[in-house]
């Protein structure tokens, strides 16, 4: 098996510090940068930041926050999670990350995705009946410039483009490497797989092995069309402290109330705590001591035969001091635990793919 | 089956389900693994749902919309609530017809019509499909809960799922929702299908049928049912004559 690629994900909740006060969104920027930093420094392989565009979330351009950490970090991949391509101008988009791909020599990456919010649609002016053919589109033109060679395009949710060259080009063969986030619709799963693009699963709730006949189903769509089989990964909360009691003392709080937050917004009624300790125990939410979310990591890296493994240590409004444990942590003990893991059971035979 | 030689006591043996999603795959598998001849579908060809039948839910036959509502002895509504009037009214009249949409705005876009205090969901659903026989049922579980925690009948942590409609159909459907593997609650006519809808307390609910039954009668004492209740007609409001029980909205 290839060395398994281990990141971590933000979507630049905005914060609040040990007396409760917000931050604000500049501070809670600041905070990420640091963070970032933080993930290069103990080794990990990705950094990765969504977009969105209200106000519990600091982070609306990633590829703006990426730039910054281009020139601050050595070795970390800087990546969207995700891209909401629906409501940009793919060129655009492109040419940000290719540039941030420039100034970091060569370690960005982009996942495109639908999002699971709508607010950038009134934003930018598009209407959400659009949803499907916005999406679309603008993935078969990324998927275009990609090339880095002239495009001839056209379509219905923007002017086309004939012979256009698109600068900065990147020293990537096949252009700056792209994922496909989606959640859990079996349309989108064969779509990505239409287009030859890895597989981002986000795994937010529920138990994550019953998503295994989705990679099942990816593999299995791109033999049918005769592509090349894609790497799938897969990103999901949690929170790290030196004891499993701490942990969930920790985060619960927080999670509570994004959670409650979100559920008032779409009509679900508040977690309780069972709930959570179900999610934590069975479900999809990390949350431990290093060696706890380690072991949680292993099974369900396996379960799913995935390539990768974002872990997003950031739910509402966490103080900066948590969220930085929590990368501290995962990547200086729970990613050297998690290779270990792999490796012993792949010496003794349990994993023979190579 | 097509008529109103249906009976209200005729076995299910073929289910239709309209929507090969999230909530259509899982309830296939589930409906499978209970022995039924399942049909599914999607908007249009079969084809374009082929690959995720045959992997996510073996077994089933990916069908026209059409032919899963002529040859189903119950359907389910898995499709976006807001494409409701793209079924095929004709091929349903006389069919018991669960629907488990949703009002869900990131889909079906901002809907006072469907999404406001006084939308009873079900009703509008019963409306356009003139003479099928409409239930509202397996709406407020999440798909994960609806693939994981199916039990077997008696088992102590058997999760329930409510049912809204007349009580013929409301039965029929309890027999499906029993084989699926969920305790069934009829709660009352399909009116009090609003008690399980987005932003009742009902909505998300993954609980027992006590807790459940709980919950719902809760409903015109938490915010949002006096909200509704004050929104629907005031005589909905009134039990009706014969006072056919007092869970209905
Ligand atoms: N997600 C949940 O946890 C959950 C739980 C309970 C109930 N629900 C409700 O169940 C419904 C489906 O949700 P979902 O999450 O499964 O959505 P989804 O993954 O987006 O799937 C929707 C399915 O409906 C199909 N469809 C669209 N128009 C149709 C039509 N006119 N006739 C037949 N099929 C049609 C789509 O096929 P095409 O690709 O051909 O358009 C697609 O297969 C919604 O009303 C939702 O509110 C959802």
């Amino acid at each position: 098996m290839d060395r398994i690629t281990l990141g971590v994900d933000t979507f630049g909740d905005v914060m609040v510090d040990e007396k409760g006060r917000p931050l604000g969104e500049a501070a809670s920027l600041r905070h990420v940068l640091e963070e970032g930093i933080v993930a290069d420094q103990t080794g990990l392989d990705v950094f990765a930041v969504g977009e969105h565009h209200r106000d519990d979330y600091a982070i609306s351009a990633p590829e703006t926050l990426l730039a910054g950490l281009a020139t601050r970090t050595q070795g970390i991949h800087l990546s969207s999670a995700v891209t909401v391509l629906s409501s940009d101008d793919p060129v655009r988009v492109y040419q940000r990350f290719a540039t941030v791909d420039a100034l970091s020599d060569g370690r960005a990456e982009v996942i495109l995705g639908r999002g699971s919010f709508t607010e950038s649609f009134p934003l930018f002016g598009y209407s959400l009946e659009d949803y499907e053919v916005l999406f679309e589109e603008k993935l078969g033109m990324w998927i275009e410039l990609m090339k880095e060679q002239p495009v001839t395009w056209s379509g219905s949710t923007r002017p086309g483009l004939q012979d256009a060259q698109v600068y900065p080009r990147t020293d990537h063969e096949g252009g700056i490497p792209t994922w496909i986030g989606v959640g859990g619709s079996p349309q989108s799963v064969v779509r990505a797989a239409a287009h030859g693009l890895p597989l981002m699963l986000a795994i937010i709730g529920g138990e994550p092995q019953r998503f295994a006949p989705y990679v099942d189903l990816f593999h299995r769509a791109a033999d049918q069309l005769g592509v090349a089989r894609q790497r799938v990964g897969m990103h999901s909360h949690g929170h790290i402290a030196a004891t499993d009691e701490q942990a969930l003392e920790e985060y619960w709080p927080a999670y509570r109330a994004h959670n409650a937050r979100l559920g008032a917004e779409r009509g679900w009624p508040a977690m309780t705590k069972e709930h959570f300790l179900q999610e934590v125990e069975h479900g999809a939410l990390y949350v431990g001591s290093p060696r706890t979310v380690a072991e949680k990591m292993v099974r369900n890296i396996r379960a799913l035969d995935v390539q990768r493994f974002d872990f997003i240590y950031t739910a509402g409004q966490n103080l900066p001091s948590l969220r930085r444990q929590s990368v501290e942590l995962y990547g200086s003990q729970v990613v050297p635990m998690v290779r270990e893991m792999l490796a012993d059971s792949e010496r003794s035979g349990e994993d023979t793919a190579s | 089956m097509s008529g109103d030689s249906a009976g209200s006591s005729a076995p299910i043996r073929t289910l239709g389900i309209l929507g090969a999603g999230k909530v259509g795959t899982v309830l296939a598998r589930r409906a499978l693994e209970a022995g039924y001849e399942v049909l599914i579908s999607g908007s249009g060809d079969p084809a374009a749902i082929a690959l995720i039948t045959s992997v996510l839910a073996p077994g089933a036959r990916a069908v026209r919309p059409e032919e899963a509502a002529r040859e189903a002895d119950a359907v389910i509504l898995a499709l976006p609530l807001g494409r409701f009037r793209e079924l095929p009214v004709e091929a349903l009249r006389g069919t018991l017809v669960i629907d488990a949409m949703n009002h869900w705005w990131e889909t079906d876009g901002a809907s006072e019509e469907l999404g406001g205090p006084a939308a009873s969901t079900s009703e509008l659903v019963q409306e356009h499909l003139a003479g099928a026989r409409v239930v509202k049922a397996l709406n407020h579980m999440g798909y994960h809960d609806l693939d994981e925690r199916a039990l077997p009948a008696g088992d102590p942590d058997r999760l329930a799922i409510a049912i809204a409609g007349a009580p013929d159909d409301a039965d029929r459907a309890a027999r499906l929702i029993d084989a699926l593997g969920f305790d069934p609650l009829v709660i009352g006519d399909l009116r009090s299908g609003v008690r399980l809808q987005p932003f009742a307390g009902a909505f998300g609910a993954a609980t027992d049928r006590e807790g459940l039954a709980r919950i719902i009668e809760e409903f015109p004492r938490t915010e949002r049912g006096r909200e509704v209740l004050a929104a629907l007609e005031p005589a909905a409001l009134e039990p009706a004559a014969g006072g056919n029980g007092s869970m209905d909205a």
